[in-house]
């Protein structure tokens, strides 16, 4: 017994380590340090969560019963890697140009962002990945009582609670360093880094149980070579068509167990990853595959009879004393179980938060897209939850089942069944005329026939299928007998099932998507797809115009989070060479928010999401015209043809648009004089008018005397003004002004400005002056004639019944400093947003006073001083950000 | 003998320039400095002459212009426009429209009693 606790402390420990690696890169992935992070060789290693348990501990039982049979589970992968560049290198390159989350979002992006199919292929993954959650639970528990001494398996005593301490311990483990990021596309450093470093824990125990059963055991190669001769498993025993089925099958698991496709394509940093990981991934199962048969080969020989196969890898050094090694293997298959679990936890949680809980959502809360609140948090929890479910699910699985079948058979099933996504995922990014229908049909199809051919009858006969119906069929029908199917009797029932299932699957597709039409948007994602090297990003499908930039904004800001959400917009925005953060929703635009959004929600959630506000039609003619010609395929023949006339319209367009900004120059100085003249003239034609009544009435009295003698000041006041501003302005716009550098703290300039706009009392002002202790290197004055600004708008403008201004100071880009002025009126109207900054614009009809070039004096000085004043849409009110550059500050107050 | 003006203006002074001028002439004077509501205040007030500025909130003085001109009752409607921005565009634009005649800002009082006579007596 003492043993048994020396190994709970070490499986502790191990596992606190992998807590603390997962940790630590979690924090050097926030301090930048990526690239080591992200090295190709991580990659690699990531990819070998393809061995699990199953893998570690079933292969030497599967060579015990079956012989060389076990190397299939390893050539089919091998045969993908070798061949990347046909498949895996266009399913990279997808996932990453569409923001792909899952497989289920492949599937369903590729079929027109269809929910049905993401909904249809997240059931089925769960379905398929229980089994196999199931078979690591049994494998840690099994070996936790071949330690114990127990060889009498599962079901007994404290095994339940070894299994359900292991679900709980994952599932924490999981939540904690999977849920961190809602951008799947963010990748999770921290997992993959314990992946890795459990990929070199496992190779390294499978390689030392080796060496010591080869040479310390067996007395070196010539004489474990011998005694493989002499053993069964030496014999070649090879069924062609067993052998086929199975390669053909983990091949195809290879590409479509979403945990595989999570590490492949989702946490893909560089698809030049892939040339390294082509050739050290198939190494890597080389080596893994290496000391097989010398372990079986030695485990059959020196194991009493009786002894479980599978356990061998524990149970011959166990027998030969070597505890040390044993603990090492046990780490070994430790490793290859929760490796595996924590990666199909985070993606099957993924898919099912994506697919089933926002769609729902989105749909019980209608136009919830637009409602406040932070959908994040959503998001996260629902995850959370589904990582716990998922788990729960494979535990429930494993009590069960009781853990009887052996471990090979459970994963043979698990991988049948993901294996029956592959018709609709490559025909989705091989064949253009591939339909949603026929990806439905044949998927269903598929599933039907291995749930009925391989997954009741994996829980064994009488279980769930009573005998009779394996004799005879249901209710009599002997064309559907579970193995034999359609009266073909004799085949292997593995062979049996796959080739049914597979090729009944894929006629199905091929045939439904043959009869059916796909809609236009499967159309424009499928030329997406499928010619994803020609064009990588071309607009596919929004026809924005009526979309509100300013919903868009709102959305993404809970979605993303504001400061990324902002960023987001106000690329874009600088992108049509517009100022602020509100772009115009032009289907380019539009098309990356979705994919954005789609890193966080999935395709279909934010093509939902984005069609709420956009609303109606989101395919043009245009883009259909796009398609059309393009299966013509008249591009390919005119390419020539085509770049010259390209440069043609580039160079007319060039022409057009310089004159263009020449009228543009011209209208913009006529209506300024215009401005000008009228501002000018209207406080003159009160002093003429006054002046001459002044003048010419006789019989004034005093009071009326006195009256228009103030309007005539006031007036005459009020051009002064008007002209020193005009000056301000024009100077400042020449460049010829002197900016009057000072070290003072952005608390006192504030105070300054508040006082000199008078106060708190106008308007009560939120301030949070723990934040403002920042040193300024700056103009003092001008800085605070833009704060003095902007509270005195706030004064004039906000409209609530109780206007207050809150005063917000953030880190802004670059290590600057932003300042936001946010009041809780009415705001500006979306239309004007982006001219308040214009010379004699003004928002509200009521000349409040200003001649309306207070801000374009605020945009000249902010640009002088090297930040920025932009409107900040968004925020329930009127709302200006001040931005001050990196320089701008100093490291003292 | 009360002839009556109506001022459509926005600028509260000038609004009280021309108020005071005309009403001591012995004008009646109504004022309203809307351009959106200005159509259905002359339809109200049938006013002999209608002083209008160019530079309105919600129209401008050239939509209104249009207006009037557009409707038989008023299309013979004598109007003065008012104008600050004094480029010789603008005056072409006022008398295609049909403005009976036009004044830059700043302008004499004498020049705008004149005017307003003139108008009523044509």
């Amino acid at each position: 017994m003492a043993t048994l606790n020396v190994l709970v402390a070490v499986c502790l420990a191990y596992v606190a380590l992998l807590f603390g690696v997962a940790f630590m890169a979690e924090r050097a992935a926030l301090r930048g340090r990526v690239k080591w992070l992200r090295s190709p060789v991580v990659y690699t290693l990531s990819l070998s969560i393809y061995c699990t348990a199953w893998t570690f501990y079933g292969a030497v039982g599967y060579a015990a019963r079956s012989g060389l049979e076990y190397l299939t589970i390893y050539i089919g992968p091998t045969l993908i890697m070798v061949g990347w560049w046909w498949v895996l290198r266009k399913m990279v390159r997808v996932g990453r140009a569409q923001r792909v989350t899952s497989i289920a979002d492949l599937i369903s992006s590729r079929y027109g962002k269809s929910t049905i199919l993401a909904i249809l292929v997240t059931t089925m993954a769960v379905a398929g990945t229980t089994p196999y959650i199931a078979l690591q639970l049994q494998s840690v528990t099994l070996s936790f009582a071949a330690f114990a001494g127990t060889t009498e398996i599962a079901g007994v005593g404290n095994s339940r609670w070894t299994a359900l301490w292991v679900a709980v311990g994952l599932t924490l483990f999981t939540i904690l360093f999977g849920t961190r990021n809602l951008d799947a596309n963010e990748r999770h450093h921290g997992v993959v880094m314990a992946i890795a470093l459990e990929a070199v824990v496992k190779l390294f125990a499978l390689l030392a149980v080796g060496v010591f059963v080869v040479w310390g055991m067996s007395g070196g190669v010539g004489a474990m070579l011998e005694q493989i001769d002499a053993s069964d498993i030496g014999s070649w025993q090879m069924q062609g068509g067993r052998w086929a089925g199975l390669i053909f099958l983990s091949a195809a698991a290879f590409l479509t167990l979403p945990r595989m496709f999570q590490v492949l394509v989702v946490e893909n940093e560089n698809e030049d990853h892939l040339r390294l990981a082509s050739w050290a991934f198939p190494t890597y199962l080389m080596l893994m595959s290496l000391f097989v048969v010398p372990i079986a080969v030695v485990g059959l020989a020196r194991l009493p009879q009786g002894a479980n196969p599978d356990l061998f890898v524990l149970t011959v050094p166990l027998s030969q004393g070597q505890t040390g090694l044993a603990m090492l293997s046990f780490l070994g298959g430790f490793s290859s179980a929760t490796s595996m679990v924590i990666v199909a936890a985070i993606a099957l949680s993924t898919m099912v938060s994506n697919h089933i809980v926002m769609p729902i959502w989105l749909r019980v809360a209608y136009g919830g897209a637009k409602m406040s609140g932070d959908v994040r948090n959503l998001v996260l929890f629902s995850r959370r939850v589904a990582i716990a479910v998922v788990v729960l699910m494979g535990y429930i699985y494993y009590r069960f089942s009781g853990g009887g079948a052996a471990l090979a058979a459970i994963g043979l099933v698990s991988f049948a069944g993901v294996a029956q996504f592959l018709p609709a995922m490559l025909g989705g990014l091989f064949w253009r005329g591939a339909t949603r229908t026929g990806a439905i049909m044949g998927l269903i199809t598929g599933f039907a026939v291995w749930t009925w051919s391989m997954l009741l009858p994996s829980f064994g006969t009488g279980e769930i299928l009573s005998p009779q119906v394996f004799e005879a069929g249901p209710w009599g029908l002997g064309w559907l007998r579970p193995h034999a199917l359609f009266g073909i009797d004799g085949l292997d029932p593995l062979v049996h099932a796959i080739l049914w299932s597979m090729s009944l699957n894929t006629l199905v597709f091929v045939a439904v998507s043959l009869g059916s039409f796909p809609s236009p948007l499967e159309r424009l994602q499928g030329a997406q797809f499928v010619d994803v090297f020609l064009h990588s990003a071309r607009p596919q499908s929004w026809s924005g115009g009526v979309a509100q930039s300013e919903d868009l904004l709102i959305m993404a800001q809970r979605i993303l989070g504001p400061i990324e959400a902002q960023a987001l917009f106000r690329r874009a925005a600088s992108k049509q060479g517009l100022v602020g953060y509100l772009p115009e929703p032009v289907p380019d635009f539009l098309n990356e928010l979705e994919r954005e959004l789609s890193g966080s929600v999935g395709a279909a959630t934010a093509h939902a999401m984005v069609g709420q506000i956009v609303g109606g039609a989101s395919v043009s003619v245009k883009d259909l015209m796009a398609v059309a010609d393009e299966t013509a395929q008249m591009m390919e023949y005119s390419s020539q043809l085509e770049i010259k006339s390209e440069e043609l319209t580039r160079t007319a367009r060039q022409l057009r648009e310089a004159n263009e900004k020449l009228t543009a120059l011209s209208v913009q100085k006529d209506a300024f004089l215009s401005q000008i003249s009228h501002e000018l003239r209207t406080p003159m034609t009160s002093i003429r008018a006054f002046s001459e009544i002044l003048r010419d009435t006789d019989g004034l009295r005093s009071a009326e005397k006195a009256k228009y003698a103030s309007i005539i000041h006031d007036e005459a006041v009020r051009l002064t003004r008007l002209l020193d501003d005009l000056l301000d302005l024009s100077v400042l716009e020449s460049g010829q002004v002197n900016m009057n550098m000072r070290r003072g703290t952005l608390k006192d300039i504030l105070d300054h400005a508040m006082a000199a706009a008078g106060g708190g009392k106008a308007l009560p002002v939120q301030r949070n002056r723990e934040n403002e202790h920042i040193g300024l290197w700056t103009d003092l004055d001008r800085l605070a004639q833009v704060f003095i600004n902007l509270i005195a708008n706030a004064q004039k403008y906000c409209d609530a019944s109780q206007p207050e201004l809150r005063i917000l100071v953030k880190p802004g880009q670059a290590g600057g400093i932003d300042v936001d002025f946010v009041d809780n009126g009415s705001g500006i109207p979306h239309d004007r947003q982006e001219m308040v900054f214009e010379k004699f614009a003004r928002v509200s009809d009521q000349g409040a006073g200003g001649a309306g070039l207070g801000l374009a004096i605020c945009r000249e000085i902010m640009v002088r001083l090297g930040g920025r004043i932009t409107y900040l849409p968004g925020q329930g009110g009127g709302a200006f950000r001040v931005s001050l550059p990196g320089e701008a500050l100093t490291t003292s107050a | 003998m009360g002839k009556s003006v109506l001022l459509i203006e926005d600028e509260p002074n000038i609004i009280e320039a021309i108020s005071f001028i005309l009403l001591r002439d012995g004008w009646e004077v109504n004022t309203h400095a809307n351009g959106q509501t200005a159509l259905a205040r002359i339809a109200e007030k049938k006013p002999d002459v209608v002083i209008l500025d160019v530079m309105l909130p919600g129209a401008s003085g050239y939509d209104i212009l249009r207006g009037l001109r557009a409707e038989p009752e008023t299309h013979d409607l004598p109007v003065l426009m008012l104008t600050a921005r004094g480029q010789n565009k603008d005056r072409d634009m006022a008398e295609k429209m049909g403005a009976s005649q036009f004044m830059t800002k700043p302008f004499s009082n004498a020049d705008v009693l004149e005017a307003v006579r003139s108008l009523v007596g044509s």
